[in-house]
């Protein structure tokens, strides 16, 4: 996974509320079976006119078609668990969405792509809004958690140290638990097979139950 | 010993180990495969050169880019039968079991889970899938992941977790003939908002859930989401079991008993302290519908629409403007009067055979009015059959309905059932996001019974009325 440790880039400024991922990444693109390339489908129909034509939409507009940085309103994210919604912002260039809360699956979708959700609230958000309007750059630190905007003070944000520290190095998750939990899991779930038998199928009953699938 | 909730117990089964940074490493017990979020799961796994370690705990289903129609004939060459296929190879590669379009125990994931007794009570299921909140009405804890999750539990059995808030929502009263479930869920959302459970893994409880049948709940557990909690469960109770005992992966004859105790076990202790507490009086409810574009934005289906101008937040405003604009709908409208071009009864919240029968009801005898369409789409071949042997296939038949093969359909459009832009549908669905049934399409959001009645009557309307005057 990409690191992350700081970033400057213009902020382009999404004033609304309930940005949900139906809206992020049309369903219809979810037929592609890539993660990446998915830049162009981001936010498809808010940067593409009915014909075709692209729209004055934020990211559609200079500066901010090359902003890294994107500030949203509450509940961005909401809805799908379609992890594509962070794929088509991150190879759009997004790296960073301050918001004052988030969809709680998207929130967890965007560590495992190396891009930082930072929560904003109440008068925080608010600077953040109008500073991103000003097409001036912000910088982003997560080693000291701050968002500094053009001629502001830095401004702290709460990040869990875990989630800090995998962006930071940018960690391989799913590595570091075989690496290091591996005796862990097995030990657990012998003990689990012994306390819960019924939560543990054998092939043998699945096959059981699906050896009459279609004729393919 | 302290007291815990429902959510504590099954959660403190689950922790593999604890680290010092607060998270836990949860063991994952289930996990439901479906063709949108897994190909870049089981392609990460080819990348990384890793196992999928324990396939028997995995079952795979195509869903979501399946046709509802011409199901005997090859898929049409294009992108929703190259999805479909690379599930199917990498099923057959990782040694995943995967159920065919065909098969009579195809369906929706949420739908066909519960039914093979693959979801289970004090299990950890997940699905890369916003709505596997569902299984949480058997007393599971049950959560929507992303692709990279998926591939974390192919690789490891685990994912590593923080531990949830938790909500109680207590549901007093009885609900009044004529108002469904999902009117519940639609008012909560109403009231707490799409963000409310943000955080929060919610346990319903309450005289009005007990009384609930299984695939109730599941509506109930369904929606979850839609207030923000990627958790919803229920007490495993004598509803429960009796819906568990005899499924095809139920616990053996002679793990039943042991199960079972456990199971109920699992209740909330009487003195158990959750974060939050919301109470709903149901016997006051009427049936709801949505007029926007987030399942927060409901009101009962005799009010009328709200006026942003009233809107103190200006984020708020703008979103309730923005969605008043795609829904082409003024302020001050009566919700009751707006006429739809479409119907959808079917999805995981509302596709099982009690929401078929509902429907059914309201239409025997009556056709859909001359503008408008509608499709019955059952959430499994198992819930098709079922209504088919009941006659309710000619029911909805009879009255101009197209009858339909399993899948989720309109209620996503990614496969050819889907609204044409400015048309506007009445949906048993989750979600009326924008472009959600279609791009440019408009969908209001109710129950069956509801959405029955929107058929036949050619616009919104409250089934009560309907039912006094024929
Ligand atoms: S029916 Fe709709 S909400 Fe349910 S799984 Fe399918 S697409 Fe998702």
């Amino acid at each position: 996974m990409e690191k992350f440790v700081t970033l400057t880039s213009v902020a382009a400024p999404l004033p609304e509320a309930d940005v949900d991922t139906d809206i992020i990444f049309p369903a219809r693109f979810l037929l592609l079976l890539d993660k990446v390339g998915l830049g162009k489908h981001l936010f498809h129909e808010r940067r593409h006119a009915p014909g075709g034509a692209s729209t004055d939409f934020v990211l559609n507009t200079p500066p901010f078609d090359a902003a890294k940085i994107l500030v949203a309103d509450a509940n961005f994210g909401s809805g799908s668990s379609r992890e594509q919604a962070v794929w088509a912002l991150s190879d759009f260039g997004i790296r960073c969405v301050i918001a004052p809360s988030f969809g709680e699956i998207f929130y967890s979708n965007c560590f495992k792509n190396g891009v930082l959700p930072v929560v904003l609230t109440g008068e925080a958000h608010r600077n953040a809004m109008s500073a991103a309007a000003s097409g001036q750059p912000f910088v982003v630190d997560l080693e000291s958690q701050t968002v500094m905007f053009p001629n502001g003070p830095a401004v702290p944000f709460e990040i869990d140290p875990y989630r800090k520290r995998a962006l930071m190095l940018g960690l391989d998750e799913i590595g570091g638990i075989l690496a290091e939990d591996a005796d862990d899991i097995a030990s657990f779930e012998a003990r689990h097979r012994a306390s819960q038998p019924w939560l543990f199928l054998d092939d043998g009953r699945l096959d059981q139950l699906f050896d009459e699938t279609e004729p393919s | 010993m302290s007291a815990h909730t429902l959510y504590d117990k099954v959660w403190q089964q689950h922790v593999v180990k604890q680290y010092d940074d607060g998270t836990s490493l949860l063991y994952i017990d289930r996990h439901l495969v479906q063709e949108v979020s897994s190909p870049q799961a089981f392609a990460g796994l080819v990348a990384e050169d890793r196992k999928l370690v324990r396939p028997a705990a995995h079952i795979a289903v195509a869903d979501h880019a399946v046709p509802t129609r011409l199901r005997h004939l090859p898929l049409p060459d294009g992108l929703a039968s190259r999805q479909v296929a690379r599930l199917q190879e990498n099923c057959a590669r990782f040694g995943v079991h995967y159920v065919g379009m065909n098969d009579n125990r195809h369906g929706i994931v949420h739908v066909i889970g519960p039914e093979l007794g693959f979801t289970l009570p004090g299990a950890t299921l997940v699905c890369g899938d916003s709505h596997t909140s569902t299984h949480g009405a058997f007393g599971a804890i049950a959560f929507g992941i992303g692709a990279s999750e998926c591939e974390c539990v192919f690789a490891t059995q685990t994912l590593r977790q923080k531990r949830q808030r938790t909500m109680r929502v207590t549901l007093n009263g009885a609900l009044q003939p004529g108002v469904a479930v999902k009117d519940i869920i639609l008012a909560l959302i109403a009231r707490i908002g799409t963000n409310g459970g943000v955080g929060h893994a919610i346990e319903y409880a309450g005289p009005a859930v007990a009384t609930l049948s299984m695939e109730a709940r599941m509506t109930l557990c369904n929606m979850s989401i839609e207030a923000g909690s990627r958790v919803g469960m229920i007490a495993p109770d004598a509803t429960t079991i009796a819906y568990v005992r005899g499924r095809k992966l139920a616990p053996k004859p002679e793990q039943q008993a042991a199960a079972e105790a456990y199971w109920l076990s699992l209740a909330s202790d009487a003195d158990a302290v959750f974060d939050r507490e919301v109470e709903l009086d149901v016997s006051a409810l009427v049936p709801h519908v949505s007029w926007g574009t987030n399942p927060g934005e409901t009101a009962p289906v005799s009010s009328r629409i709200p006026d942003p101008a009233l809107e103190a937040d200006p984020a708020r405003r703008a979103k309730m403007e923005r969605s008043l604009h795609y829904m082409a709908l003024q302020p001050g409208m009566r919700l009751d009067e707006i006429a739809i071009d479409k119907v959808f009864i079917g999805s995981c919240t509302n596709g099982r055979i009690e929401d078929l029968r509902l429907a059914a009801e309201v239409v025997a005898g009556r056709h859909v009015a001359p503008s408008v369409s509608g499709i019955v789409v059952p959430g499994s071949a198992s819930v098709r059959l079922q209504a088919e042997a009941e006659g309710l296939d000619r029911v909805f038949i009879d009255a101009g309905f197209e009858w339909r093969d399993a899948g989720c359909s309109m209620c996503v459009a990614m496969n050819d059932d889907r609204l044409q832009p400015g048309e506007r549908c009445a949906s048993t669905s989750n979600r009326n996001f924008e472009g959600r049934q279609g791009q440019g399409g408009r969908t209001h959001l109710m129950s069956p019974a509801m959405a029955a009645a929107a058929a036949v009557s050619g616009h919104l309307v409250d089934v009560r009325s309907l039912k006094a005057a024929s």
